[in-house]
């Protein structure tokens, strides 16, 4: 039996009268690849900044590996082994790619040398290699996705949360960041993504959890999900689902 | 072609070069005045780089080094005066006290970025000053005049010469910029940039933000407090007007940000073009009363702000940019 490598038991935040997440549990396996889905103001990017210490959940657990890391601080979160990357990509301006990498890579070395070398290996993994010394302004918005992919597998995680990674890429670029997460989860890791664009996510996800209102409302296989009248109309729409039948 | 390795060896060379002209500066030019204005350029180089540390490279814009310059001052000052405590000894002990200072007002602050940590910065070091200025035990508004028996190295006083405080001051600034040069040359010199970038952003790398920003905060002001324990030896007067004005902090802001942040030379090459800016324009029109040396000096500061905003550094470094 594979081993868990999150559980999340009725976790809920409010703000104010709204309640963001609202007792929802789930739990993912190791190697898995989970898709978060739901319509804006579901609750997905609230769900992430809880497990990852960014808010602190007004109740429930948040379990990685069987270890507690219920209101953790974010840094520490990260040490363990959970990396993260955010809605609106976030790099570091006035370093250039290898520079932004090695700052993650720092987390488990002490000398520039060694992490700059690991954060060469990383970027010709994920294929930045050949961009190393542009500055971070100077990419794409494809490249900095890559990039922050790249920055947080630089902290060598067991588990890799993306926040929407692949909003407004082109097919071309789209069919390039499947391949990059394909590999990554051959490589032994465990995803989960929050995304919008059900093309990637019914092709890529094991399993998909469907938030609406904060709430937890369906959780199954990708064909599982398509077929759910209450997704459908909270969501989905007819068009997305006549794809994967 | 410039490679990096030659392009390195060029920067050690032009180094070497304007490290001898200045040990032999105040050997070939014996006014008094212009070793003066050389010690000021050393000294507000030194407390740019300090600012750059913390302001520069981690982000922290602080409008309140002028407290730990300050408080380095007194220090070692009144540990001379009450306990007749060797002034080398009050230098460690004056940067250890801003250090402390430095870090018990920092960690209330820790969530503090951009112009929120600069008006409590302002805020900060203008109750330290205001507390000195009432505090009897350290003199208050009249401060604290140092000894000037016993003029020695080891007693850190020098009557009837400039030239050793020239000294002194020229490796003091470059401690402090040895010190910079392995910070930024270190793991954490890019844990500084990432949280100037922003704090979420260092928290997913697994930077702990609040200790590094500390450690920032703590290193600059006991760079700054070790400038502060010089100033008190060389002029053997101090006093809150003096060493803890508002407008010193603004002076180590402009001279690190026109000179360049961020990066490790900056200050030092805003202090060599302000600093005498400042001194000779106060010096040759000042005492007209008519204003004309700040027109000059202000002037200056437009343009340098217009033409290079990210700082003088610029032109210096373009040339290695790709290089790097």
């Amino acid at each position: 039996m594979k081993a868990n490598c999150l559980k999340v038991a009725g976790l809920s935040k409010r703000f104010g009268g709204l309640a963001a997440n609202n007792d929802i549990h789930f739990s993912v396996e190791e190697g898995e690849i989970v898709s978060i889905i739901g319509p804006n103001g579901a609750g997905k990017s609230t769900l992430f900044n809880c497990i990852t210490g960014f808010y602190k959940p007004d109740s429930g657990k948040v379990f990685f590996y069987d270890r507690d890391i219920t209101r953790m601080r974010s840094d520490k979160v990260c040490a363990l082994g959970i990396a993260r990357t955010f809605q609106i990509v976030e790099v570091i301006s006035d370093m250039t790619v290898l520079e932004n990498v090695t700052t993650g890579t720092l987390l488990r070395y002490h000398r520039i040398k060694p992490a700059m070398d690991k954060a060469g290996e990383i970027l010709a993994f994920t294929g930045l290699a050949e961009k190393k010394d542009f500055l971070g302004t100077e990419l794409t918005i494809a490249d900095k996705k890559r990039l922050e992919v790249s920055m947080a597998l630089a902290t060598q995680p067991r588990l890799l949360m993306l926040d929407e990674s692949m909003a407004g890429l082109t097919k071309v670029e789209l069919r390039e960041i499947l391949d990059l997460i394909r590999k990554i989860r051959d490589g032994g890791m465990t995803l989960i993504i929050v995304e919008h664009v059900m093309e990637a996510v019914m092709q890529i996800s094991d399993r998909v959890i469907v938030l609406n209102t904060g709430r937890k409302i369906m959780e199954g296989t990708p064909k599982e999900v398509c077929s759910d009248r209450e997704v459908i109309q909270a969501y989905l729409g007819e068009k997305y689902c006549a794809i994967v039948k | 072609m410039v490679t990096p390795a030659r392009f390195r060896f060029r920067q050690a060379i032009a180094g070497s070069v304007v490290f001898l002209l200045l040990i032999g500066f105040p050997l070939v030019v014996r006014q008094s005045f212009h070793i003066h204005v050389m010690i000021l350029v050393f000294m507000f180089g030194m407390l740019g780089v300090a600012w750059n540390i913390m302001g520069g490279y981690a982000g922290m814009f602080s409008f309140g080094q002028a407290a730990f310059f300050g408080i380095g001052a007194y220090t070692s000052s009144y540990l001379s005066i009450a306990y007749g405590i060797n002034p080398w000894i009050g230098l460690i002990a004056g940067g250890c006290a801003a250090a402390l200072v430095a870090a018990a007002i920092g960690y209330p602050c820790s969530n503090l970025r951009g112009h929120y940590f600069a008006i409590a910065s302002i805020a900060f070091a203008e109750i330290v000053r205001i507390v000195f200025n009432n505090w009897k035990l350290v003199g208050a508004a009249e401060g604290l005049s140092l000894s000037m028996q016993n003029e020695s190295f080891a007693n850190f006083l020098f009557n009837s010469s400039k030239l050793p405080y020239y000294y002194i001051m020229l490796a003091f600034l470059l401690v402090s910029l040895t010190v910079c040069y392995f910070i930024a040359t270190s793991k954490m010199g890019y844990y500084f940039r990432a949280i100037k970038e922003s704090h979420s952003i260092a928290e997913v790398l697994g930077v702990n933000v609040v200790l590094y920003r500390l450690m920032a905060i703590m290193i600059s002001a006991f760079l700054s407090a070790m400038a502060g324990t010089f100033y008190a030896q060389y002029i053997l007067y101090i006093d809150p007007g003096s060493v803890m004005l508002l407008a010193t902090s603004i002076q180590i802001v402009l001279i690190s940000m026109l000179g360049g942040a961020g990066s490790i030379m900056g200050p030092v090459i805003g202090a060599v073009i302000l600093i005498p800016a400042s001194e000779y324009t106060r010096v040759s029109l000042g005492y007209r009363g008519t204003g004309a040396d700040m027109l000059i000096y202000g002037l200056l500061i437009t343009l340098i702000s217009m033409y290079y905003p990210e700082g003088v550094w610029k032109l210096f470094s373009r040339m290695g940019r790709k290089l790097r």
